[in-house]
């Protein structure tokens, strides 16, 4: 049994590679999930009933499930039950398998945090766009959208300090997250076994990144002050 | 001929008939006040020159060109009426500012995105730009906001913003201007202030139509005035003998309470 001193290089490294793929999940989700998300939203405020139903259906059920079942049904389910993989094998397809999952579910959180700040900005600013001869497309994004990014900064954020955490659901399809990598020298990995310190470090790596993006997160909000 | 024809309008909002069979007609460089009670179809029939709101029957003549004509669908296709809204300005009670925008900015966007639209645009953006800033500045000069250009509307008191809002309205040079109560938000110092703006665009006979609760005002600014009552005309006439002279029993009614102001 080796000292930890001499456990630490090993470690350090597995756990890097496994943040690695944390970041990448988190970076990838919030790409998609962004621009998703305003789509889903559109369609809850349609005025076209039936898209607005099957829009509130779809965030309804995404959102009354659990996301580490949304990961086993979406990774699992294609495989299994329909008898034909969709996903690549190995850890190629896991994370293409998670990224899907994640930027489902957090599009649906999103699309409502968005709906709610469309609706907060005054109906006046809208149609003083209009008298003025623009359009609808030019008013949402020369007169709307800044106003309603001001409005959403604050529950987006904490949104996305929640998806820090939960991209470790992965770990339920075997993404070799850093949970995943940490986990790993408790059962046995690179000469090292039964140690948990690895995994408890893993904490910390979440705790700095957190504190990273509040840290920025708090920094576009004071920027979004110059306007009321 | 007149520069503006309104005939036989009729608005209903669920069954509640909010405008009856209003028609009447303004000549170019004349101003004209419209009055009446709160809910009595005013800021609706403003609304409907602006196309905020269609109209259920009528039409809307300006300059000999039938705008709006209820009985024909294809004069309400929403591409057209975004050019035909911009024979008319629109001001509104509560100024709609764009926060995010300096004074300055919120009298340029519109011509900005307007003139981007149109053929031979990226050759010469920087020169309509710059005769785009001229002018915003040259009519925020006349508003008397020239030390505040670079504010940003939070930061402009209520009659700053209003003024700000008539620059941003005049820069697309509409034919005829409209004000929703223009000073209703506003204390009776900064009333003023708004109203000196209005009146010397009457000076220089901008053609406009306003929506007031400002007797007073309306008597001596305006050469028409309407009043409305439930969706009605009541009464129209000169400015001067309405207001001092009305024949009618409901007008008289509802200047009898402006009476210590008149």
């Amino acid at each position: 049994m080796s000292t930890i001193m001499e456990q630490m290089p090993i470690v350090f490294h597995a756990l890097n590679v496994g943040f690695l793929q944390t970041l990448k999940l988190f970076f990838v989700t919030l790409l998609g999930a962004f621009p998703l998300g305003l789509i889903i939203s559109f369609g809850s405020l349609s005025g076209f009933r039936p898209l607005r139903y099957l829009t509130k259906l779809i965030v309804w059920i995404i959102r009354g499930t659990p996301l580490m079942i949304q990961l086993l049904i979406i990774y699992y389910f294609p495989g299994l039950v329909l008898g034909k993989t969709i996903w690549s094998g190995g850890e190629e397809g896991r994370f293409m398998a998670a990224a899907v999952s994640f930027i489902i579910n957090y599009s649906c959180y999103f699309s409502e945090i968005y709906r709610g700040g469309i609706q907060s900005v005054p109906k006046g600013q809208q149609e003083a766009g209009l008298v003025l001869g623009m359009t609808k497309r030019q008013i949402f994004f020369k007169v709307t959208l800044l106003q309603m990014i001001k409005r959403i900064v604050p529950p987006i954020s904490n949104e996305i300090i929640t998806l820090v955490k939960d991209t470790s659901l992965a770990r339920i399809i075997a993404l070799q997250e850093i949970i995943w990598a940490g986990q790993a020298f408790l059962k046995g990995s690179q000469g090292i076994s039964g140690q948990i310190w690895p995994l408890f470090f893993t904490a910390v790596y979440y705790l700095v990144f957190s504190g990273i993006l509040t840290l920025f997160l708090g920094w576009l909000e004071r920027k979004l002050e110059y306007f009321k | 001929m007149a520069i503006l024809e309104v005939q036989n309008i009729e608005k209903s909002f669920d069954r509640t008939p909010v405008l009856k069979d209003i028609s009447f007609s303004l000549e170019k460089g004349q101003a004209l006040a419209i009055i009446g009670s709160s809910g009595s179809g005013k800021t609706t029939l403003l609304r409907c020159l602006n196309f905020l709101e269609r109209p259920d029957k009528g039409k809307i003549i300006v300059q000999g060109e039938t705008l709006f004509d209820a009985q024909d669908a294809s004069s309400i296709k929403e591409k057209d009426i975004r050019m035909k809204r911009l024979h008319f300005g629109m001001v509104f009670q509560a100024f709609h500012l764009f926060p995010q925008y300096t004074a300055l900015q919120n009298v340029m966007l519109a011509r900005q995105l307007l003139e981007k639209g149109k053929p031979g645009f990226k050759e010469n953006k920087k020169k309509i730009y710059e005769e785009i800033e001229t002018e915003a500045k040259e009519l925020l000069d006349k508003m008397g906001l020239s030390d505040r250009m670079e504010h940003y509307p939070h930061q402009l008191s209520g009659g700053q913003q209003q003024r700000v809002a008539i620059a941003r309205a005049l820069a697309l040079k509409p034919d005829i201007l409209c004000f929703d109560e223009p000073t209703s938000a506003l204390d009776p110092e900064l009333t003023g202030e708004v109203l000196k703006v209005i009146r010397s665009l009457a000076d220089q006979n901008m053609t406009m139509v306003i929506v007031t609760h400002e007797m007073a005002f309306a008597r001596d600014v305006a050469d028409q005035v309407i009043f409305m009552d439930s969706g009605v005309i009541v009464e129209q006439g000169d400015a001067k003998q309405v207001i001092e002279n009305p024949q009618e029993e409901r007008t008289r009614q509802f200047l009898s309470r402006f009476s210590q102001t008149v």
